[in-house]
Formats: structure tokens, C-alpha cells, sequence
């Protein structure tokens, strides 16, 4: 999933500082299950900004609302006319969510970001979430022991590992696993370790963010 | 703060600490009575939005009291509502409240000495804190 | 011959080859390589540049290299791919070897975190060992990478990677070494060397492959300067491991520069004695001054004029 963090309280609150009318809008999937952006976390969001508000004795209106997603036209539409109603919305969707709310609902409506957009990643345990996939258009999985080597080697090696690797930890950071480390322990696993001694040729970057923003068309679903 | 008198909401949990309370009824043991009360079958229940919206809607303060950690009858119930608290206080300091208006007992069972000990000791943390800055 | 350079030409005659080191300035000061350029000449073959090490920024390698040619010193520019994409590397390419650079050093290169821009993009289009296949393919097929793209002019390059014998995972480390050599590299430079049984287990690993028939393998050395700077290396240095035993003869001496190069000389007399190893590199980093004395001290000296 999509994961993210919500921005710290006085980052968000310096955005509101025009705006009378905020509605805040949460969204059910990848921010809900990361804990950053659902329904609760618009809860909580609201109350400390009434709290806030209250303590400096202003009069801000505050309203919540959580969308079943951010990114698809049909849930936002249902949502318009209190979309309209506000001065300004909070979105704590990602950074697609945000913007797409905005395409939506026109260009007078301003749809600030409550959430810093992190990464794909998956739940490792209660309360971690951590890295795994980089989107970079070319999934090279199959040969790399299913271990993403661009998305969790600091260099993006494909002939890995560099000379920083020590204990299977990553030069950066000793909480960070080395990925070519766990590629090598896997395929060690296997018995296919002379998968290793192949050169891996240059990476084509195109189908990634690299090349430019990206899109994919099914034409067989097309009106 | 001569005549400030908290408002402070207090969570108890159905075990021990209702049956603290209960005891210290009985003995009619004095303590000062500025607690709202609100049961829960266990401290677990209590969520972050609870503390939060207990001080948005002008509490002072708000206790919540458990069994001891280790004896709590849904296992570890007090123990994620500890963490709770935790967090709950730093989204507090960054509205710019004080985190100690929140605050979580365990009470050993049935003691009802130590319920009124406990309710004394949260109501004088209060008052020396004054009013929420939220106004009422 | 693939550069013409005097560390090739060493090499393929068999002699012991001595490459040493120089870290260019935080800026544009040329004094400061003028003054440790004057150090190594006459006691290295070939001077190694780094390029942004630990990702501090320095005068480029392409540009120090270049001052050293017009100094009549041999260069080995050391080109990292963590700041240059494949379009950068191969002008870059072009550039040095018009302005007389013979030696490529190909490395990934540390990551920026450890320098003094850490909110810097990194690059890394290409990793060290598709840049050794990048120099090659440069080299002997006279296109750019993909094949294409016919190159003007002839590039003659001496092609060089590191090697760390002391890195995790330790078995596959001559598997990395052997990818290497299959990508085309000529000679590789280990990372300083103060555990001598593991770098002779290591090279064991590399004979049985037949490696050192097919890559020039300079050992690094690098002097201690005191018991301070051997205990933060071993602590902190990524990839680098020293023994007690080393550590303790630094910290009890009376006279720490005179153990360290005491020291060096001993591991350079043992080194040359390793089968398969055909040189080393010598790294008296921010240190050239001693580079003579250990030079001298080890019996290196005259250093073979290359013809």
C-alpha cells in the first residue's frame, strides 16, 4: 500500500491560516490501514485543530468527512456539495488523493495536503511500515530472489553488493538490512547461487518516473 | 487558584477499579468529588479520540484508572491504553496543552484506600495545573 | 595496448607496480595539488584522484587528473556513478582521455549521506561494474553503451575497480571480483589491508579461480598515524578491519608515526611475497609526505621508468 505521516500539527495549521470553513477529508484505503489518514486520524486532526482554535478564541468551523477513496471520480462526486460549502479542504489522502480531489471539483477549490507521501510499502508488524516497491515500471523480481534491489538498495545496484555492506546492514544506517544480503541468503537457500555471477546489464529508466509521468490506458474498458 | 474546581472525567475499568471505588464507598473513605465518571468494561477500550474529546469539550483533566499491569482481566487491555496515553499526550503538547492533564493509574484491586488516594492526588495535579487554557 | 600509460606498461612487464593516492582540494586551490603531486613523483607509477569521496565535494577528478597530466605525472581518475548518469560518464569519458587521462578507476561510490551536501539526489543510473562494461564496450567496440552510437577518435583507457576483501558476504566477494573481471576491468586496488590472514585467504579464493592470471590485483596499504586514528578506523570505517595486535603496537609506541610506517613496510614486504598480488596502493591520505620514506624503507625504490 500507499504509505504515509501525517504532517506535524504546526505545519498543517500554518496552511488553514486564511480559511474559516476547513473541511477535512479522510480517506479508507492506503491511509487508513498505515494510520495516517482515515477516519480516526481525521477525528483527531479535527479536535486538536478545535482545541487550537479554541484556545486562541477563534472562530473556525471545522468539518470531517472520509471518502471510501480519493482517486477514483465516483466517491468524490457524492461529496460536492460539501466540498463547495468549505472555504478550504484538508485532505489527508496521498499525494494522489489531494490532487485529484482538486481535479474533480474545479480549480476554485483549494485541496491542501495533511500527509506526507512516503512510499509503497508493506505492514511488517503492529505500528511498522516499511519500503518495498519503487514503481519503477519494470519489475525485475523474478531474478533478483524477490527482493527489489531498487527499492531497498540505497545505490539501486543490480550487481550488488557494494564494499559498504558489513553484517548485513546497509552503509546508511545499521537498522537498514543490506538488500543484496538477503538476496544472496535466499538464493543460498536455493542452491542458486550461480545466479549471481551473471552480469546484470544496464537498467532501462524509462518506464520509470525518470522518463516522465506515467500512464496506463486499457482501451478494451474505454467508452 | 484559591477557588478553581476541576472538572476532570475519569475512565475506570469494570474490574478493579470499580471495585476499589466500591470499597472505598463502603468504608465511606473522603475524597474530593470533582471526577465524572464514565465505566469501561476495560481501560482497552479507551481510545486516543476519547481523551482528546473530553479536553475539546472543556474537562480540565481527564484520569484514567486500571488493574495492575500483569493483572488485567482482558490480559494486556491497561497495557495498549498506557501507550494510548502516551500518545495522546503528544498530540496534546502539540496543540499546546500540557500532556499531564492526562493521566493513567493502576489500582491493585479492591483497595479502596488507594482510590481515594488516587483521586486526591489527580484533583490536586489539576488544580496546581489551573484551568484548561481551552476556556470553558 | 589498451592505454599506453606507464602502470600499464608495468604491469604487462611484470614489475611491481606502486600506485598512490591524492584527494583533491575543497575548492580550486592548485597549490594544494601541486604540493602533494611533488610527494609521489618519482615514488608511485601512477597517481590515483578520488572523485567527491565520502561524498564531499572536491575539485573533480576529471579537472585534478588533467593538472596532473599537464604536471607530467600519470593519473588514475577515479569516477564514481553516484552523482554522473550514463550521459555525463561517457562525455566525461570523452573529455579525459582527450586531455591525456590513461587509468579509470570504476566505483558505485559512498552514498551521499556521509557528505556535506545529505540533500542531494543521488544518481546511480549505472552501478561500478556496468561502468567497467561501459569503458570496455567504449574502448574495444568504439560505440557508446547500447552499441549504436559510433565514437570519433579512439578511446584508450586502463581500466580499474576496487576490491574488499574484508566486506560482507566474505564467500561471495571474489564472485564480485570474478563479475569484474568478466565486465573487462584490468586491475583492481583492494581497500587498505591490516588483517594479512584474511587478505591471504582471500587471495587463495582468487588463485583457485585462476583471477590473478587475468586481473593486475594492487594490494592497498594505508600508514597509521596513532593509536587514536587505529581505533577510529577500525570503529568506524565501513569495510575496513584491524587486528588487536596492530592496534595495540600503535597505541604502546613511543614514537606512533615512526611504528606506522614501521608498520606499513612490514605489510608491504609480507604482500609482496602473495602470489597473484602485482602491486600495491599505497593511500597516505592527507599524509603524502611519507609516502617517500615508505617507499624508499620498502625497497621500491627506483621506481621503473616505463618506455
Amino acid at each position: 500500500m500507499i504509505v504515509g505521516e501525517r504532517k506535524p500539527l504546526n505545519q498543517i495549521r500554518a496552511m488553514l491560516e486564511p480559511y474559516r470553513k476547513i473541511l477535512i477529508l479522510g480517506c479508507g484505503e492506503c491511509v487508513s490501514v498505515c494510520m495516517a489518514g482515515g477516519e480516526k486520524e481525521v477525528g483527531v486532526l479535527a479536535s486538536q485543530l478545535r482545541m487550537l482554535y479554541k484556545k486562541e478564541k477563534r472562530e473556525i468551523e471545522i468539518e470531517e468527512a472520509t471518502l471510501i477513496r480519493q482517486c477514483d471520480r465516483e466517491y468524490i462526486e457524492p461529496y460536492l456539495d460539501k466540498i463547495y460549502q468549505a472555504d478550504v479542504i484538508l485532505s489527508m489522502a496521498c499525494g494522489v488523493g489531494v490532487q485529484y480531489v482538486g481535479e474533480v471539483a474545479g480549480e476554485r477549490v483549494i485541496v491542501l495536503p495533511a500527509v506526507d507521501t512516503k512510499f509503497y510499502g508493506a505492514n511488517l508488524d503492529a505500528g511498522i511500515w516499511a519500503e518495498r516497491c519503487a514503481g519503477c515500471g519494470n519489475c525485475i523480481l523474478d531474478k533478483t530472489a524477490g527482493i527489489c534491489p531498487i527499492a531497498r538498495c540505497a545505490k539501486r545496484l543490480l550487481n550488488g553488493p557494494c564494499g559498504g555492506s558489513q553484517g548485513g546492514k546497509c552503509e546508511i544506517d545499521p537498522e537498514v538490512e543490506c538488500a543484496w544480503q538477503l538476496i544472496y541468503d535466499r538464493l543460498k537457500e536455493r542452491g542458486q547461487l550461480e545466479l549471481l555471477e551473471d552480469i546484470v546489464p544496464t537498467k532501462n529508466w524509462k518506464p520509470s518516473l525518470s522518463g516522465g509521468p506515467r500512464k496506463v490506458i486499457r482501451e478494451d474498458v474505454r467508452p | 487558584m484559591g477557588d478553581f474546581e476541576p472538572r476532570i472525567v475519569g475512565i475506570f475499568c469494570h474490574y478493579c477499579a470499580l471495585a476499589a471505588q466500591d470499597v472505598a464507598g463502603k468504608a465511606r473513605v473522603n475524597f474530593p468529588p470533582h471526577i465524572r465518571e464514565v465505566r469501561v468494561l476495560c481501560t482497552g477500550k479507551v481510545d486516543v479520540l476519547h481523551i482528546l474529546k473530553a479536553l475539546e469539550e472543556g474537562a480540565d483533566g481527564v484520569l484514567i484508572m486500571g488493574c495492575k499491569i500483569g493483572e488485567c482481566y482482558f490480559k494486556e487491555g491497561n497495557i495498549k491504553a498506557f501507550k494510548r496515553v502516551d500518545y495522546a499526550r503528544k498530540l496534546l503538547e502539540e496543540v499546546g496543552l500540557e500532556g499531564e492533564r492526562v493521566q493513567m493509574y493502576e489500582v491493585p484491586g479492591p483497595m479502596g484506600s488507594r482510590f481515594a488516594d488516587i483521586i486526591t492526588e489527580m484533583t490536586e495535579k489539576i488544580k496546581s495545573l489551573g484551568p484548561s487554557p481551552l476556556g470553558r | 595496448m589498451k592505454s599506453e600509460g606507464a602502470l600499464e606498461k608495468i604491469l604487462e612487464k611484470g614489475e611491481f607496480a606502486v600506485t598512490g593516492e591524492l584527494g583533491p582540494p575543497k575548492g580550486n586551490d592548485v597549490e594544494v595539488i601541486r604540493q602533494k603531486a611533488e610527494y609521489l613523483r618519482g615514488n608511485v607509477d601512477a597517481i590515483n584522484v578520488t572523485d567527491n569521496q565520502t561524498s564531499i565535494v572536491r575539485m573533480s577528478s576529471i579537472a585534478t587528473c588533467a593538472l596532473l597530466v599537464q604536471m607530467r605525472l600519470e593519473p588514475v581518475m577515479q569516477m564514481v556513478t553516484r552523482d554522473r548518469n550514463r550521459i555525463a560518464i561517457q562525455s566525461d569519458i570523452f573529455g579525459a582521455t582527450a586531455l591525456g587521462i590513461k587509468n579509470i578507476l570504476c566505483l558505485s561510490g559512498d552514498h551521499q549521506i556521509f557528505g556535506n551536501q545529505k540533500e542531494a539526489a543521488n544518481v546511480f543510473d549505472i552501478d561500478s561494474i556496468q561502468l567497467i562494461q561501459c569503458v570496455k564496450t567504449m574502448r574495444d567496440e568504439g560505440t557508446l553503451l547500447g552499441g549504436e552510437e559510433k565514437i570519433e577518435g579512439k578511446i584508450r583507457l586502463f581500466i580499474g575497480a576496487a576490491a574488499n576483501p574484508f566486506a560482507d558476504p566474505f564467500e561471495f566477494r571474489v564472485v564480485r571480483l570474478a563479475k569484474k573481471g568478466k565486465a573487462g576491468v584490468d586491475f583492481i586496488q583492494t581497500q587498505c589491508i591490516y588483517d594479512m590472514d584474511r587478505f591471504k585467504e582471500w587471495m587463495r579464493m582468487v588463485r583457485e579461480r585462476g583471477l590473478h592470471k587475468r586481473v593486475h590485483i594492487l594490494a592497498g596499504v594505508t600508514p597509521l598515524k596513532s593509536g587514536g586514528m587505529a581505533r577510529y578506523m577500525a570503529k568506524n570505517v565501513a569495510g575496513i578491519t584491524i587486528p588487536d595486535s596492530i592496534i595495540g603496537r600503535m597505541v604502546k609506541a613511543k614514537e606512533p608515526v615512526q611504528e606506522g610506517v614501521k608498520i606499513c613496510v612490514e605489510q608491504i614486504e609480507q604482500l609482496r611475497q602473495i602470489e597473484g598480488v602485482h602491486g600495491i596502493h599505497l593511500m597516505a591520505i592527507e599524509w603524502e609526505q611519507r609516502v617517500p620514506e615508505i617507499v624508499k624503507q620498502a625497497g621500491l625504490l627506483p621506481r621503473p621508468t616505463a618506455s
